[in-house]
């Protein structure tokens, strides 16, 4: 007999299959286009954050080990990579795209696997947007000439590259096609406890017969990832991470002649008018905090809302929070996944628990039991609070949204601007003229107007303020990775 | 009747992308096993097996009306569908052969499908419709006036038409793909709640687009608002080009994670469709069989 | 013989388009030329600086909400009105040590650069823009907005040349300055502020401060509100501070160590670029 309460009620598991997925036991550190052993013979061990279960070893790379990964990139860069042809370097950034989207599935499982993030939006997002920064630099290879009139771009030489681990596969994409299109080679440092995309990237390279030393991947902890930063021979530094790092980064480099990009901590506002498309504000929000358990640095972490819609519109976010499915990363239906580490996850209690102590109310929907093994934490709002709680203040870089409104357009930019972040900011309105005076306003690098969290390769990002300096993505990518004469 | 107060110039702006994105959301939701199975039958109790041809006769109503009554002989534990939808002249016919059953006999009305004849007329089809036993009646609305920006009017020919049906359910038909937008799209939805529409139902079937999911959406997110500030609850029936089992589960998503199982109901939601039926037994055929199936073994309505 | 005696011009700082001495009351002896004439300058402090950064950030907001053309007509009528004070530019000039020729080089380069920046004032924006083919349907565009409060450490080597290739590109792309020019080159900076005094520059668009370059490096790059810092002078040391001193706040940091400041191919439009950051927006493109 059928039982409709299988549908209406829950959706039945559909877990991702894994059994094609290849994962060994342990990985080495791929330098010249092998993977070595460790000098130091040390490892790590990354974890499934989803079940706390052991995935695999993985090499832990020391001073040694990034001397050699850089020599290999200057070996690389200095007999292979500048010499050939710019539109043959095009054709093996073109040649990565094209295998990523091969193998686009087992990349999304074990991105899933490893950072715990849901399978719908590695396989949606993390894979396709991947190839597609791929695809899209490998064609300014032979174009350079174009983007920069008036003057001629030369490579730098050797990008040292360390990634967070929000979008492993995704970042070591934006970092490393630009930098090969504008004719560098790379040594990349994955994050500590994401590693494993990034190493079947490696794989990957072997399997075009990308030359070796172009791309090296060491794997390892702030140690190895400092080590690469003052490398002397290291000539441009790229930094994805946190706000204090990047600072770190930028003082070791004082008095150096390295170039750096910092992509760093955001904390942005998204204002809500009266006259918005409110049910699409709703998706926007939750899009804007929970897309990736809220691990994003452009996160919408700070709503504002016109006070006469804000009993309306927190009404609809409860409702359409209730439909939120938490779980296991790898089912197709799963909305929110494992938060990254147990360091994040106290980080994210400690910081909530914050704004309960500062009078702020806590609102979690409850209609997802939390899996027992594993780091999870429930989508937060926090209504009740000001400019002044930790909440409001501080990047939490998890699935709270700290809600405050405000009455005029004046209040809405101020409360916007007020922050020493600069990354990214949201508005909705019906209304035209408004919209550009918000989006001209908000010192902030991307905009979303009526929509939140849109990425694409053609589409510069970056932060202004403490957010960091410099952009990736579209033309305006370009620029950190060339000398301009 | 013109003392209503509503503004329908000052509707809920809708953003055509973000509904667009939404749906996509919701397409991502994979439905398999026991929570399909659920969902397929869930989706035949929805059915409106709907004949609208100038064709049509008493001979093709009485064979629609018996596919209703014997779906697929095979199976036993399989729902009804929830009514058969004629044009007014065949709602006898139908109502004969369906007597005894729990089918609904469903007549389109007001000058269908272009609503393009004076109110009088319009609203005397609706009574003729009744007395010929009509239980439920699915009128258009005047595309053309809601066009011109005449909502009153519109407002107007929707409550004259349910002070008519009484407790005879009203569905009205918007003809969506005549509105254009989707601004109009959540306008027209709440001009027909408030003038009394039980149903609100996407389109005719003879535009040149039928149903499709972002206008559901809209219209669904019109009826939740509704709900939450009057507890009432009006049903939805989007119509016309819905004919496989994929898409009719994803509308039934649409529903279920914008309504709510409450909607989840032949009370609350139907499908207006000809072709559905038979492509959701096959379905049904398998998933209980596990070999894909053949339209050779399933009768034609 | 002329009887007649001589009035000394007093040089002092020029904050928030007013002509103040130091809060700190300091001053410094120049001697300007081999008769041992000697000229008081100030000798800014940190405080000065202080007020300088308020009267720049309060007047950042008004100075990019002007119309580039506006921004453009300014920048162009500082170089006119400069013209108009040349002889008094290559006097001051002359007492840095150099030789007439290379004064009025020094001169006339200084002012080109100002006509240079006003051509580019509203037509930078377009060379930088671009409109991003993304891959959904919405209309996405970068452009570039200005970073803010910039400040600036100008080259004694240069005395007007170097300072106004520092002060134009920022500006020009909207951002408001706080300068320091130092020692002898002092004069020629202060004589500047007047010319921009004259010349419909906001009050705030420029501060001038003279002072001592080592004593105030450090406020210059640790000021919380200083969004961008410019070092222009000699001293690698210095720069390497103000580096690791700006990380605090992460200001966009350019250094030209002994930068060839009469060299043609220094200044292009990728200059007011260095102070602009890049916005993106994304909006739908739909009913």
């Amino acid at each position: 007999m059928v039982d409709l309460k299988d549908f209406t009620e829950n959706y039945a598991p559909a877990p991702e299959g894994v059994e094609h997925v290849k994962l060994k036991d342990s990985y080495h550190l791929f330098i010249n286009g092998e993977f070595q052993k460790p000098t130091s013979g040390k490892t790590m061990t990354t974890i499934n954050p989803a079940t706390e279960e052991k995935l695999a070893e993985v090499a832990f790379a020391d001073e040694q080990d990034v001397n050699a990964a850089v020599k290999s990139a200057r070996d690389a860069y200095t007999n292979i990579w500048s010499k050939l042809p710019q539109k043959e370097r095009g054709k093996y950034i073109y040649r990565i795209a094209r295998a990523i989207q091969e193998r686009s599935r087992e990349f999304a499982i074990i991105e899933s696997l490893d950072g715990g993030k849901p399978i719908r939006e590695s396989r949606d997002v993390d894979i396709p947007l991947a190839a597609a920064h791929f695809f899209y630099n490998a064609g300014w290879a032979d174009k350079l000439e174009y983007a920069f009139p008036g003057r001629k771009a030369n490579a730098l030489g050797v990008a040292g590259q360390i990634i967070p681990w929000n979008f492993p596969l995704l970042m070591a994409a934006w970092k490393i096609a630009p930098a090969l299109a504008c004719g560098n080679t790379v040594v990349l440092k994955p994050a500590e406890t994401t590693p494993l995309t990034a190493l079947k990237l490696a794989e990957l390279f072997q399997d075009i017969d990308l030359p070796p030393g172009v791309v090296n991947i060491v794997t390892g902890d702030g140690s190895t990832g400092s080590n690469l930063v003052s490398h002397p021979d290291v000539n441009k530094v790229a930094f994805t991470g946190s706000t204090a790092v990047g600072k770190s980064i930028k003082k070791t480099l004082a008095g150096t002649s390295k170039r750096y990009t910092l992509e760093l901590g955001g904390k942005a506002a998204h204002i809500i008018f009266e006259d918005a498309a409110l049910d699409q504000a709703v998706e926007g929000i939750v899009n804007g905090i929970f897309f990736n358990q809220g691990h994003v640095c452009c996160a919408g972490s700070r709503l504002y809302v016109q006070e006469g819609i804000q009993d309306e519109l927190l009404a609809k976010l409860k409702s359409r929070m209730e439909s939120l499915i938490i779980g296991d990363p790898l089912d197709k239906n799963t909305d929110i996944g494992a938060i990254n580490s147990k360091n994040q996850l106290d980080k994210i209690q400690e910081l909530t628990f914050s704004g309960k102590d500062q009078g702020g109310e806590i609102y979690q929907s409850d209609s997802c039991s939390l899996p027992e093994k594993g780091y999870w934490f429930h989508p937060t709002l926090i209504t009740n609070v000001s400019q002044s709680h930790r909440v409001v203040q501080e990047e939490i870089f998890g699935p709270v949204l700290a809600i405050q409104s405000f009455r005029t357009v004046e209040e809405a930019i101020e409360k916007a601007n007020n922050t020493p972040y600069g990354l990214s900011g949201g508005v909705w309105t019906d209304k035209g003229a408004k919209l550009f005076k918000i989006t001209k306003k908000i010192r902030a690098g991307v905009m979303w107007a009526n929509t939140f969290n849109k990425f694409d390769p053609a589409s510069p990002f970056g932060g202004y303020k403490e957010s960091g300096v410099g952009r990736e993505g579209g033309l305006h990518g370009l620029y950190p990775y060339v000398e301009l004469i | 009747m013109n003392s209503h107060i509503l503004n329908f110039y000052t509707t809920p702006i809708v953003d055509e992308i973000g509904v667009k994105e939404r749906v996509a959301r919701l397409n991502s939701r994979s439905v398999k096993k026991q929570s399909k199975m659920a969902a397929l039958h869930l989706a035949l109790s929805m059915i409106d097996l709907t004949t609208l041809e100038g064709m049509d006769t008493p001979g093709k109503v009485i064979q629609l009306c018996q596919k209703a009554k014997y779906l697929h002989a095979p199976f036993s534990d399989l729902p009804m569908v929830a009514a058969i939808c004629v044009y007014p002249t065949l709602v006898k016919t139908a109502k004969q052969e369906l007597e005894g059953t729990a089918i609904a006999v469903a007549s389109v009305a007001t000058g269908f499908p272009s609503g393009q004849t004076d109110l009088q007329s319009r609203l005397a089809e609706i009574t003729y419709a009744i007395e010929e036993g009509a239980d439920e009646v699915d009128m258009v609305i005047s595309r053309g006036k809601f066009l011109a920006g005449e909502y009153e009017s519109v407002f107007e020919e929707i409550a004259r038409a349910k002070e008519i049906c009484g407790k005879v359910h009203l569905k009205v038909i918007l003809e969506t793909a005549e509105l254009t937008t989707l601004d109009q799209v959540r306008r027209a939805s709440e001009i027909a709640i408030s003038a009394g529409a039980d149903f609100i139902k996407t389109s005719t079937g003879k535009a040149k687009t039928g149903a499709t999911q972002p206008v559901t959406l809209v219209m669904l997110e019109t009826i939740r608002d509704h709900h939450l500030k009057t507890g009432e609850k009006i049903g939805m029936k989007p119509a016309g080009g819905i004919s496989d089992s994929k898409t009719a589960i994803r509308y039934l998503v649409m529903v279920k994670e914008t309504l709510g199982v409450e909607w989840l109901t032949p009370k609350l939601f139907r499908f207006g469709a000809s072709s559905l039926a038979n492509d959701v037994l096959m379905q049904i055929a398998k998933q209980k069989g596990g070999a894909y199936q053949s339209a050779d073994y399933f009768s034609k309505g | 013989m002329n009887n007649r005696l001589n009035i000394a011009k007093t040089y002092k700082l020029y904050i928030d388009g007013k002509f103040v001495r130091s809060e700190s009351g300091r001053f410094e002896a120049l001697q300007i030329n081999e008769d041992s004439v000697v000229v008081n300058i100030c000798r800014a402090s940190r405080k000065d600086f202080r007020n300088a950064v308020s009267s720049s950030r309060k007047a950042v907001d008004g100075w990019w909400a002007r119309t580039a053309y506006n921004r453009s007509q300014i920048l162009y009528r500082i170089a006119e009105t400069m013209d108009g004070r040349k002889e008094q530019f290559l006097e001051e000039l002359q007492c840095c040590g150099m030789k007439t020729k290379a004064a009025e080089k020094e001169f006339e380069t200084a002012v080109d650069r100002f006509v240079y920046y006003a051509g580019w004032a509203d037509k930078f924006q377009q060379l930088f823009s671009t409109v991003n083919p993304v891959s959904s349907s919405h209309f996405n565009f970068s452009l570039p907005e200005n970073q803010g409060v910039i400040a600036i450490m100008a080259p004694i080597s240069s005395p007007l040349t170097g300072l106004v290739s520092l002060i134009a590109p920022a500006i020009c792309a909207g951002n408001t300055v706080v300068c320091l020019t130092s020692g002898n080159a002092s004069l020629a900076g202060i004589t500047l502020a007047e010319a921009l005094h004259a010349s419909d520059v906001p009050a705030g668009v420029v501060n001038l401060l003279t002072g001592i370059e080592s004593e105030l490096a450090p406020h210059f790059a640790s000021h919380l509100d200083v969004n961008g810092i410019v070092y222009g002078g000699s001293d690698s040391h210095i720069s390497k501070q103000i580096e690791v001193d700006a990380a605090e706040n992460l200001k966009r940091v350019k250094i030209f160590l002994n930068g060839d400041w009469s060299d043609e191919a220094i200044h292009s439009p990728y200059d007011i670029l260095q102070h602009c950051e890049i916005k993106t927006t994304w909006h739908p493109i739909g009913t």
